[in-house]
């Protein structure tokens, strides 16, 4: 959100400084730079920031929706106190928040750019595994949840069959009933997307590399791992800012997935996440809109630190000359 | 009972089609359309009333139209127009529903969830309604109709279906086994059961159907402490680490050891499996299961008994039996057409016009035709009609958004690490006064 405002406000300021060099803008010019800068800045407060505003106000209050604003009870922090002293998912819930989004940053999201590089050496079919590598980004979350549920089913899933675990009182695994087990295996699914998001969005940015900067590279004797490391990938320093930051929001909105696959009756033992929860207090009849604003608040704050510290690198780095 | 069904999105019926097409072109329609999303706007017709329905799955919505074409025939030119609604969508929505420009009578739960709302000025009363159908219904069932907290009646009930434990005839024959009268009884034949190379309990509660727990957490909760205890616990007025309820959980462990493997990964329907192919021996569930049978000779085999006594005291007195029905919206467009509906819903011809599409529930109407049915539910009658009392089901007895925030998530645990039973309950009463305030 703050890039918008920062990148809107960048844009004002070009125009600005540039029309005294050049020349006066016409009050024609004025309009339509007022209505493009305008615009978007309003959608933005009304859409974004009025939101998050009220949710932050709603944080401090007990309602359950039903009648006018006079039956909201304001009560201070004493959500945040629950959240963070009582209630038993909520630790649990961050704790896989972050665990998502660590494992997302180590494990799909190279596999992906490892997957883009070898792709874009001609190979033979290339297109054909593109195709299929790239199928399951197409395929809805829903669809993801049942598959896997059919290839972690413990009796006749596939992973149990090829493992022979499928046999109660012997060896038997449990991938999605047990609270052990469930997030990874759900990590692992999750992969199965982000990989392949990864790797369509790497291998457009490897489409647009000067090829002969590797050929350089390797006329002066670089391995393949120090052309990579030394030339491809710094070269391609705005594609691996775009897939950080697809990586930080894929992990920081998972939700649809755990919910195909865990439901909508509660949590999960293994598989709380921040998502779910403020999802489960607001949707539904009885519903505690404060203290799900205030899980909400949280999962800001969290979002904050990554997109904050991202910001401020980037426009630290291109305000150097 | 919060079955989850998979996402179908609420579709029109041929019939609102044609008659949207009907309506002409260009303008003339676009009543008709604003009347589907929000099932307002036909107000002033005093011929129509507007029934909001969560029976989206094939055989209600087929069930419910024919009950409505049935009373439009009867009324005297009085129609109802269904407004169809994904049964999930429509429990999520229900807030905003009731808040906004609901119709006239609706489609909605007895018990806790309907006094939640009664209480909530939500809803109009309809104790004349209740005038005319009193002398259709047991006392269980206008007990159940009832506001306690005003004494007013609110619900026109149609149907319910008891909870069991279900079993196989002839697997019990074959083996010799014999209907467990105690909880003693019960876990013996579990163990029996387990050394025959059977799977004692048939369980699922994987996939988010956390919901099942509930069922045999209700029996043991009855059958230990009494229905009064239980309905107080859940309408948060007992404490959940109160010895009783411990003393519960501690015979729920007994169990434990013997569920079905794999019964956190599967969902009912599948795990019920076991109950078709003879595999497993006993289930708790509701009537529903009978829907896992599609070979008439294996549902006809199909039989049932009442969760065994835990204390002799309460016996097995309770039954859990969920019923649905119908709700007066609190501003209605057309409240005397609406009363009109409630009464016909609430007569022995609607309700044997609801089944004879929709088997797989039980009449509760006194005078309903019970003839065609089969010895399972001439059974399921008997044993709803003698009950001393009848429970609705966990997440219908007590706040939803506790039992399913606070409640089921601690019940899942439970499953996978009974030995922290008792900080798991401490943990529910902790969460508790998010839910109750008094």
């Amino acid at each position: 959100m703050t890039v918008i405002t920062d990148a809107a406000e960048n844009v004002a300021g070009a125009g600005v400084s540039s029309s005294r060099r050049v020349r006066r803008l016409t009050g024609r010019d004025k309009i339509v730079l007022g209505l493009m800068v305008g615009i978007p800045t309003l959608l933005h407060i009304v859409l974004v920031w009025v939101p998050t505003l009220v949710s932050l106000v709603l944080s401090f209050a007990r309602w359950d929706g039903i009648g006018g604003l006079a039956t909201i009870q304001w009560i201070g922090v004493q959500n945040y106190i629950t959240m963070f002293t009582v209630s038993p998912t909520f630790w649990p819930a961050v704790q896989h928040n972050v665990i998502w989004l660590v494992f997302f940053v180590l494990l799909p999201t190279p596999f992906g750019v490892f997957l883009a590089y070898q792709l874009d050496k001609s190979i033979r079919f290339t297109r054909f595994y593109q195709t299929a590598i790239f199928l399951p980004v197409v395929i809805s979350a829903a669809v993801t949840g049942f598959i896997w549920e059919t290839i972690y089913d413990p009796d006749n899933g596939l992973v149990n069959s090829i493992l022979g675990t499928n046999k109660p009182g012997a060896s038997y695994i449990e991938w999605l009933g047990d609270s052990h087990l469930n997030l990874w295996a759900v990590l692992i699914a999750a992969s199965w997307k982000q990989a392949a998001y990864i790797m369509i969005l790497y291998l457009a940015g490897l489409k647009g590399f000067d090829p002969s900067l590797r050929e350089a590279a390797a006329l002066d004797g670089a391995t393949e791992w120090q052309a990579f490391t030394r030339v491809t990938f710094p070269a391609l320093k705005p594609i691996n800012i775009i897939i950080l930051v697809v990586t930080i929001i894929e992990s920081l909105r998972a939700f649809d997935l755990v919910y195909v696959v865990a439901g909508s009756n509660g949590t999960k033992p293994g598989l709380e996440l921040l998502s779910i929860l403020i999802a489960n207090n607001i949707l539904g009849e009885s519903s505690l809109i404060g203290y799900g604003s205030a899980l909400a608040a949280v999962l800001l704050v969290i979002s904050l630190v990554p997109i904050l510290s991202y910001v401020f690198q980037t426009f630290r780095k291109e305000q150097q000359p | 009972m919060a079955r989850p069904r998979p996402g179908q999105l609420p579709t029109l019926d041929r019939r609102s089609v044609l008659k949207v097409l009907l309506a002409g072109a260009g303008l003339a329609a676009a009543p008709g359309l604003v009347a589907c999303g929000s099932g307002g706007s036909s107000a002033s017709d005093p011929n129509t009333v507007s029934f909001g329905s969560n029976g989206s799955d094939a055989k209600p919505k087929q069930a419910y139209q024919a009950v409505l074409d049935a009373f439009a025939k009867q009324s005297g030119g009085l129609t109802a127009k269904a407004n169809v609604q994904d049964h999930q969508a429509f429990q999520q929505n229900i807030n905003s529903y009731l808040q906004g420009t609901p119709d006239d009578v609706l489609t909605w739960f007895a018990g806790y969830r309907m006094q939640f709302f009664a209480n909530k000025k939500l809803l109009s009363p309809i104790d004349d309604v209740w005038d005319k159908i009193g002398a259709n219904f047991p006392q269980a069932v206008k007990d159940l109709s009832k506001n306690p907290t005003d004494g007013h009646y609110y619900f026109v009930p149609i149907y319910n279906y008891p909870w069991g434990v279900f079993y196989r005839k002839s697997l019990f024959q074959e083996k010799g086994y014999t209907v467990p009268k105690t909880f003693d009884d019960f876990i013996n034949l579990a163990k029996k059961m387990q050394g025959d190379g059977l799977s004692p309990f048939v369980q699922g509660f994987g996939g988010g159907e956390s919901w099942m727990l509930l069922g045999t957490f209700d029996y043991l909760n009855m059958r230990t402490n009494g229905y009064q205890f239980h309905m107080d616990l859940m309408h948060g007025k007992e404490s959940w680490t109160d010895p009783k309820v411990k003393s519960a959980m501690d015979s729920w462990k007994r169990m434990l050891p013997y569920y079905q493997a794999g019964a956190s990964s599967k969902k009912w329907e599948d795990a019920s499996a076991a109950l078709v192919n003879k595999t497993g021996g006993m289930m708790v569930i509701g009537m529903f299961v009978g829907q896992s049978f599609t070979d008439k000779a294996a549902y006809d085999d199909l039989d049932f008994f009442a969760f065994p006594e835990i204390n002799s005291q309460y016996g097995t007195d309770a039954v859990e039996a969920p019923m649905d029905g119908f709700l007066l919206s609190k501003n209605p467009k057309n409240p005397d057409g609406a009363k009109k509906l409630l009464t016909y819903l609430g007569s022995a011809e609607a309700e044997d016009t609801y089944l004879s599409i929709d088997a797989s529930n039980l009449a509760v109407n006194e005078k309903a035709d019970t003839s065609k049915y089969g010895p399972l539910q001439q059974k399921a009658v008997k044993f709803v009609a003698d009950a001393k009392q009848l429970s609705q089901f966990g997440d219908r007895d007590s706040d939803p958004g506790f039992i399913q925030n606070v409640v089921e998530p601690a019940f899942a645990q439970f499953v996978q690490s009974p030995n922290t039973s008792d900080s798991l309950l401490t943990q529910i009463q902790s969460q508790k006064s998010q839910y109750f305030q008094s």
